[in-house]
């Protein structure tokens, strides 16, 4: 699907999503622009040359300026430029904000594979399922170095940090495979690390959330987890973050009723505005959970004490994934 | 043209080549033009060595899979190629070999303002570079130039070799910086106002700023490296309790305005060669000189435009990208007032001349794909990609190498005594030009296709481009290989040069070719500005005139 149609012209690879679309109106744009540019400055240089040679008995003119031509070419670029950088902005502000209905599918990038995590369990490598028509917003995290998701055939690209969330979303609009690069260098099998999207139709996707490999998958890759698309956990992401709250000893501090213990309670933490003991607020969201977890000195909530552990390197990044996933599911 | 005094001397023979004999008189010289020449050598030298891993690097993705080399070696070289390219060459190559044999020459000045200083500066690069290269023979390093944390912690490659390579090299060139701007404030000859200078002097003004602010803050940057791997503390690695994205901003607060450090010395001698070979004063000499500042100044505060998709927030790439807008307009009127040099010119299609041409040409191209790479969202598609790859070889190899080579060819009768033989220097100017666009054009199309950069293996449909460009890699090759052995044989046999074979106004062809011991055997009074050119007239600056104002007009 990556190579195999049409482009969309001028060397582009194929539209995908309608911010694809768009992309390439700008991106046609600049390339026409950049061939007038082009052709004034080396086309006029060339001409120039040919008609200016040096010749028996010629004169040159006595020319050092001319303010009125030089005023042209500072401000029309100026207004040229501005207008680019405001279409490019409100591109990009389409790129980045995902609708709010969008699903939620959790990346992991570790060297050199790329791992997703749905929101009913499953767990795939190496494919990304997701179906047509529908935004889909990846929460993007790092088990190792960095590391960058870029589908091509969408027009977008995010950082993969170690350390932090970050999020990219796309609504599909082409079926089939999509290929997925990794584009910031993390060592030996960098041009190793690989993945597809797979877009399904509506029935393909309800066949595939049951469980049951679809016509769109293209088998087993990594090292495991996944067979021919088909599912490996039987328990949703906020479950499996349940179990592990209490396997790690969070709710030992932590309730998921309301009810205050040592630490301030789960309910309707997510994306409520949090105020800390210095008087500041901050709204918590995916990263705020994590840095709380990893670094709970960063942020401390007022009318707590400071007394909770750090759990970096106790909490993997699936792990850190399904308690955010359990946190944000008690409203 | 030259005074009396100074051609009695030429007479005499004594020249800064011949002044004094024997290896430790190069060692140890004070002399800022043997400087100079020990710094193009060096430079050149290493030069060969970066060239070598790009094209074992080219020959590496002849096909999408393993062909001559493993993924290990091929990330080294990469490493190697790039760090090699952009601090052992790139970065010293004008401001360092040119600027130390050419700007006391163009202020009519002896030497520069400190050169015991200038001398220290030249071994401190050494030492650097042999730091740097010491760890080819120990594990290497595969990180990329860019030593982008937290991988470059957590490799097992030597790259605290390379980083302290880096971090050596870079007082080299806060110290040269700082001996330039001295040099300029203080030994201009009588007459020589700002207002006179020669554009490559504003040129190597500017990019000596950038040199002294930006350089400490990458050595600083490389010291916390070392030291978060040496120790383990926290800095940049996540797992440390560091944070990964604040590398990116202090290392590019030092890389992007080295980007100017690369490109303005080049521009500057762009701006020499157009008036000398058109016949013709430069069009627009004061917008040329201040946008060499605003391109400065700029080059401070937009850092954040390599970094679109690391995670930076959405208001800091709202602000970058509209601040990166604005470099694209004093480029722009640098470039359009190069072309506008040439109307109603009387144009010599010298090397010098073709190189500059060739300059604008592929200047031009490097130019417009960074605006493309501005905009916002036309760069999360094309950001590390193959399009990334070409935009900065357009402007670091088609702009600062053309420039170069103009200058070389430009400076070659004044540095050596001798002329280059024309006709083979036009041929392999034709090599490099077509090897340059065959080499890099394809990567534009490989990386809107989206080709990632740093791939040791790809897809077949890359294939065909991937072919074309190692092609053109060659071409390159013999170009530049031609050009350096022709260079070579008229450095000993080329015949002899006059003191002035261009016409020059400027100082540095007012005295003997090669230049004396101390330059000049008097000191010049400068009466005039540098660009006063005619078809077949030229008013070199010394030229005595009545009354005051810009020249004869």
């Amino acid at each position: 699907m990556f190579f195999n149609e049409a482009y969309a012209g001028n060397g582009l690879p194929i539209q995908g999503t309608d911010v694809a679309v768009m992309w390439d109106s700008l991106y046609n744009f600049l390339l026409w622009l950049s061939v007038f540019f082009f052709i004034l400055v080396v086309g006029g240089m060339i001409y120039l040359a040919v008609r200016y040679r040096k010749r028996e008995g010629d004169k040159s003119k006595y020319i050092t300026g001319n303010h009125l031509i030089e005023a042209i070419w500072t401000i029309v670029p100026t207004i040229l430029l501005l207008g680019i950088f405001a279409w490019g902005y409100q591109v990009y502000s389409k790129m980045v904000h995902a609708p709010s209905d969008a699903m939620e599918i959790r990346v992991i990038g570790k060297q050199w594979l790329w791992q997703f995590q749905y929101e009913d369990g499953k767990s795939t490598i190496g494919e990304l399922y997701v179906p047509i028509n529908k935004p889909v917003k990846l929460i993007m995290s790092s088990e190792d170095v960095l590391h960058s998701f870029f589908i091509p055939n969408f027009r977008v690209k995010q950082d993969v940090v170690p350390g932090m969330y970050s999020s990219v979303w796309f609504e599909a609009k082409v079926p089939g495979q999509h290929q997925v690069f990794c584009t910031e260098y993390c060592g030996f099998s960098h041009s190793g690390m690989l993945a597809k999207v797979i877009v399904l139709q509506p029935d393909e996707w309800a066949a595939w959330k049951k469980g049951k490999s679809v016509a769109g998958g293209i088998g087993t890759v990594g090292v495991s987890g996944t067979q021919g698309g088909a599912p490996l956990a039987a328990e949703s992401l906020p479950a499996q973050g349940k179990k592990l709250t209490e396997a790690k000893g969070c709710v030992a501090c932590h309730s998921d009723d309301g009810s205050t213990k040592i630490g301030p309670t789960y309910k309707g933490l997510f994306g409520s505005k949090v105020e800390l003991q210095d008087g500041s607020t901050v709204v918590a969201d995916e990263n705020y959970i994590r840095e709380s977890i990893m670094k709970p000195q960063a942020k401390v909530v007022k009318g707590f004490n400071p007394v909770m552990p750090t759990f970096q390197g106790l909490v993997s990044e699936s792990e850190m994934n399904a308690i955010v996933a359990y946190i944000k599911s008690l409203k | 043209m030259t005074s009396g005094h100074t051609t009695a001397v030429a007479a005499h023979g004594d020249n800064y080549l011949n002044h004094s004999k024997g290896i430790k008189s190069w060692l140890f010289t004070l002399d800022h033009k043997r400087i100079g020449v020990m710094y193009l050598f060096t430079v050149l030298s290493f030069f060969l060595l970066g060239g070598i891993f790009a094209l074992l690097i080219r020959l590496e993705l002849w096909g999408p899979g393993r062909n001559i080399m493993d993924a290990g070696t091929y990330n080294k070289f990469f490493t190697y190629h790039g760090a090699i390219m952009v601090f052992l060459v790139v970065i010293p190559l004008i401001p360092a070999a040119m600027g130390n044999f050419f700007i006391p020459m163009m202020l009519g000045a002896k030497d520069v303002a400190f050169p015991r200083l200038n001398l220290a500066s030249y071994y401190i690069f050494v030492i650097g570079a042999v730091f740097a290269l010491c760890a080819l023979f120990f594990r290497g390093a595969d990180t990329g130039w860019t030593f982008y944390t937290p991988y470059s912690i957590r490799t097992s490659t030597t790259v605290i070799l390379v980083v302290g390579g880096a971090f050596i090299a870079g007082f080299s060139s806060i110290l040269t910086g700082l001996n330039m701007i001295v040099t300029i404030h203080k030994l201009r000859a009588p007459g020589l106002s700002w207002t006179r200078l020669p554009l490559f002097v504003w040129a190597i003004y500017a990019t000596s700023i950038i040199q002294v602010l930006a350089t400490p803050v990458l050595a600083i940057t490389l010291v916390l490296l070392i030291c978060e791997r040496l120790f383990q503390i926290g800095i940049f690695d996540p797992k440390l309790g560091g944070d990964a994205v604040l590398f990116q901003h202090f290392f590019w607060f030092y890389s992007h305005p080295a980007v100017y450090i690369m490109i303005l010395p080049a521009m500057g001698i762009i701006s020499e060669v157009m008036p000398v070979f058109s016949r013709k004063p430069i069009f627009g000499y004061k917008a040329i000189a201040y946008a060499s500042f605003g391109i400065a100044l700029i080059a401070f505060i937009v850092w954040g435009h390599h970094m679109f998709v690391s995670g930076q927030s959405e208001l800091a790439n709202f602000v970058f990208s509209l601040l990166t807008m604005f470099v694209a307009i004093p480029t722009g009127v640098k470039v359009f007032s190069w072309v506008a040099t040439m109307y109603k010119g009387s144009i010599r299609f010298n090397v010098p001349m073709l190189y500059a041409l060739g300059f604008l040409e592929l200047f031009t191209i490097g130019g417009l794909t960074g605006v493309f790479l501005g905009t916002l969202a036309i760069d999360v598609h094309l950001t590390a990609t193959y399009f990334i790859v070409a935009h900065f070889h357009y402007v670091m190899v088609g702009g600062t190498m053309m420039a170069f080579l103009a200058g070389l060819h430009y400076w070659f009768p004044k540095m050596s005594g001798r002329m280059y033989p024309e006709k083979q220097a036009v041929w392999a100017f034709i090599c490099i030009i077509i090897g340059f666009n065959l080499t890099f054009f394809p990567q534009f199309i490989l990386g809107a296709e989206g080709m990632p950069r740093r791939y040791w293996a790809y897809l077949p449909e890359f294939t065909n481009l991937n072919r074309l460009s190692t092609i053109g890699s060659w071409f390159l090759a013999v170009g530049f290989g031609w050009t350096a052995v022709y260079l070579w044989k008229s450095m000993f046999k080329g015949p002899k040069a006059s003191a002035n074979p261009w016409e020059g106004n400027t100082l540095e062809w007012q005295t003997p070719s090669p230049p004396p011991f101390e330059n000049f055997t008097e000191t010049p009074i400068v009466t005039m500005w540098p660009y006063e050119y005619r078809a077949s007239k030229n008013y070199p600056m010394t030229t005595p005139v009545q009354g005051s104002g810009k020249g004869v007009q």
